[in-house]
């Protein structure tokens, strides 16, 4: 557990929430991201001005980051175009038939003590890890 | 106003993926991998964010939304099978790259070609999803029709 940042993980998750609920107070809607982003993939997908208000936001908050000390890195991703090109595709595809991803039903949904979210959290999350025991320890463990 | 709302939300989601390290795949992987040198950091990620949305959906629940006619609360709560089959299918994604939809966005600030072409990936997957809903749909009545 070296790498482990409890404190910085807690006031993150705690403005992770923040948001969620101040999403919830002006406009109703859920901060699910793959939600948001799947909103505006369509010719005529209605609702879209306040979508692609909170994705601008999003990446604006590394970009201020970096004013703050917080260097803008370059995200570690895997060496095989395939393994990418494949993960997306599973991502965008899974998340749109499971109605959600990590923020929509693992912190909104689970916060609103939804079982479909909470299932969906459970398995995500344990299919995951299963995924990459198997990459990292072979299948032996 | 909501488009205001959005910005403000996004920009502070972002924030708390930023200060959290939630935004580095290495980072997710390293919870997600509970055999090597875990890293339970999203745990405590994830607690956090759910006790202060948990509190502020508490409050949000029973009010009218500030900007807005209704809350948009989801109504479903059947644990059915796209939802099975879409967390198992996103869990395997997750599980290869680290990165799930919030910070795959995120990190399209950093310019990289390998994030930008997941974006585009994660995008088509989402779009086929929905071309697939809109042909099973339309193809429903015939179906209907077949045995009768």
């Amino acid at each position: 557990m070296a790498n482990f940042t409890p404190l910085s993980a807690a006031i993150g998750g705690a403005l992770i929430g923040l948001a969620a609920a101040l999403l919830m107070l002006t406009t109703g809607r859920i901060a699910g991201i793959s939600g948001i982003f799947g909103g505006l993939i369509g010719w005529n997908a209605p609702d879209r001005d306040w979508r692609i208000a909170f994705i601008v936001g999003l990446i604006l908050a590394p970009l201020t980051g970096t004013l703050m000390g917080y260097a803008l890195v370059e995200p570690q991703m895997p060496a095989s175009w395939a393994v990418i090109i494949i993960a997306g595709l599973l991502v965008g595809f899974g998340t749109r038939l499971g109605g959600g991803c990590t923020s929509g039903h693992g912190i909104c949904g689970v916060a609103r003590l939804s079982p479909r979210s909470l299932a969906a959290t459970v398995i995500f999350v344990g299919v995951a890890m299963v995924v990459v025991a198997v990459l990292r320890h072979g299948l032996g463990g | 106003m909501l488009a205001l709302a959005g910005l403000i939300c996004g920009f502070v989601f972002g924030w708390g993926l930023l200060i959290s390290g939630m935004m580095q795949p290495a980072k997710v992987l390293a919870f997600l991998d509970v055999f090597g040198a875990w890293d339970p950091s999203l745990l405590v990620v994830m607690a956090a964010a759910l006790a202060v949305g948990g509190a502020g959906y508490a409050v949000a629940r029973p009010r009218m939304p500030l900007f807005a006619a209704r809350n948009l609360w989801p109504e479903k709560t059947m644990i059915d099978a796209p939802l099975v089959i879409g967390a198992t299918l996103f869990g395997v994604g997750w599980g290869l790259s680290g990165l799930c939809p919030g910070p795959a966005i995120e990190n399209l600030a950093t310019l990289s070609p390998r994030l930008i072409v997941f974006v585009i990936a994660m995008a088509l997957g989402i779009a086929a999803h929905d071309a697939w809903q809109r042909w099973r749909v339309a193809a429903a009545p015939l179906a209907a029709n077949a045995d009768g």
